[in-house]
């Protein structure tokens, strides 16, 4: 009972997704609708489990002072500041805790901690990125054999397309790359993924795939 | 050793000087780039320009700071022509960090909507955009893709209230708007796999007019759903919002970006070139003593 009963769900879940999808009679939309609100309180207690996760791990490594336990620190430092500017205020003189309603997230303190400290730690973090890729771009992207010349090529001028110095010609050489050989070989994995997703979701529905039970 | 040969062994810190030299210094001297529009990009920026005031358009904040560079200017620049159009604007934030770009972006373009300008050659007078009147910011909600699709039965089942904990009912430009039905278009601008989302889960099944704002690296990957129509237009990377300021004739983030993206671009190439160069040396005087 304890492996079908799961079987079962999954199949008559799955089975009437697709027939919605194809019958949109009010009936089936209603149940349509009412397991969409299932899936969105399921998805909030996702978050829950997650962020009790993250406590608890943190939490571990903090106490039996494993390596780098000196960053669990920063990260529950982090998460409970956020967590307490976000649900409190100081407005007029006056400290206020808003559980229910939003003033919180106008706490000044909780919006500046978002726009002076994770906007420029994270546009840091990925603006790095353009000094690594000029780098193994100059050490990797060589034209060993034709097809890397054709890729080193293409490369190039996509992304010189819209450099003023070359004129409108290279722009033109950038939309054919674009819309022809680039909209081909897209084309064709999306429909390869289109067609491997569809494949996967049937045997997940029939009960061939039963990875999501801890089963292969 | 010859020149070619240190061209190969190049230490690597020595691009990373380079690059950060040619970054400050197109930072600093001021020089115009001009730029020159795609169809993907003025296909959104026309469709929008069309839309009768009072419209409704949807965006979606979909980004973390880490693409802030590249798509913050993409939204500051479709929200102020949206506010100036006299358009309203639905906003939603499905990655995890977004509300927070939303919110900011909110502001600053609340406060500039208010002053006097010139844009694109009309007379527009400042006005105060009012939060509930002329948009709604719908706030976050986790698992994006079950969000998407339960916007397209009813707003109000994932988003009962706004960000702001204001209930849907009570606003008053979303009286009567339903779902996707009731927006003139959706504008989805994102860093990751969102975009994939709301073109399966949204516009595959309710059928709404998609346009993309993706970053750089991502754009390639969507030309297909332009072909296709099921996305009407595609704005990419920085170059993309450069060019929607430009048509909008509203200077802003990414032109200016622009002036840096634009020499490092060119350095980046320059590198390419020279260690191709190097290689081609010494793997040519490398055959030569091999005979």
């Amino acid at each position: 009972m304890r492996r079908q009963l799961p079987f079962v769900l999954v199949f008559l879940s799955g089975f009437f997704m697709i027939f919605q999808y194809f019958v949109p009679h009010q009936k089936s939309e209603f149940v349509y609708e009412f397991l969409l609100d299932w899936l969105t309180i399921i998805g909030g207690f996702a978050m829950a489990l997650g962020i009790w996760s993250l406590i608890r791990v943190s939490y571990d490594r903090i106490k039996r002072q494993r390596e780098n336990w000196g960053y669990s620190v920063i990260t529950l430092t982090g998460l409970f500041l956020m967590m307490f500017f976000g649900i409190t205020n100081w407005e007029d003189g006056s400290f206020g805790v808003y559980i229910y309603t939003a003033e919180g997230l106008s706490n000044s303190m909780f919006v500046h901690f978002f726009d002076f400290i994770l906007i420029p730690i994270q546009a840091t973090m990925f603006s790095l990125l353009a000094f690594f890729i000029a780098s193994a771009a100059y050490r990797a992207f060589r034209a060993r054999s034709v097809i890397a010349s054709l890729l080193l090529l293409a490369a190039l001028i996509v992304m010189m397309r819209f450099n003023p110095i070359f004129g409108a010609w290279i722009e033109t050489v950038a939309n054919w790359l674009m819309n022809v050989p680039n909209l081909a070989a897209q084309r064709a994995i999306v429909i390869g993924l289109g067609l491997g997703m569809v494949a996967t979701a049937l045997k997940i529905i029939l009960g061939i795939e039963r990875g999501y039970m801890g089963q292969g | 050793m010859s020149i070619f040969d240190r061209l190969m062994r190049l230490d690597r810190r020595w691009v990373f000087l380079f690059l950060t030299a040619v970054c400050i210094a197109g930072y600093y001297v001021d020089y115009s780039i001009p730029i020159r529009v795609t169809n993907e990009t003025r296909s959104i920026y026309t469709f929008i320009d069309s839309l009768p005031p009072g419209d409704i358009v949807f965006v979606a904040i979909d980004y973390d700071p880490s693409n802030q560079a590249e798509l913050h200017p993409m939204t500051y620049a479709i929200m102020e022509h949206a506010f100036r159009k006299n358009l309203k604007v639905i906003f939603t934030a499905l990655s995890q960090n977004g509300p927070g770009m939303a919110d900011q972006a909110i502001r600053d373009i609340t406060d500039s909507v208010s002053l006097d300008r010139t844009y694109n050659g009309v007379e527009f007078k400042g006005r105060e955009i009012r939060n509930g009147i002329d948009y709604t910011f719908l706030g976050y909600k986790p698992y994006y893709a079950i969000i998407i699709l339960s916007m397209g039965q009813n707003f109000r089942i994932s988003f009962p209230t706004d960000y702001y904990g204001t209930p849907l009912d009570s606003i008053p430009m979303m009286r009567g708007v339903l779902n996707y039905d009731n927006v003139a278009c959706l504008i989805d601008l994102s860093g990751g796999n969102i975009t994939d989302a709301w073109i399966s889960y949204g516009q595959g099944r309710y059928n709404f007019p998609l346009a993309l704002g993706l970053t750089g690296v991502m754009t390639a990957q969507y030309y297909p759903y332009l072909n296709s129509g099921q996305v009407f237009g595609i704005m990419g990377g920085m170059l993309g919002a450069a060019q929607y300021e430009r048509m909008a004739d509203n200077p802003g983030l990414a032109i200016d970006g622009m002036r840096v993206q634009l020499p490092a671009h060119i350095v980046i190439v320059l590198f390419i070139i020279i260690g191709n160069i190097g290689y081609f040396v010494t793997r040519r005087r490398e055959q030569l003593e091999g005979r």
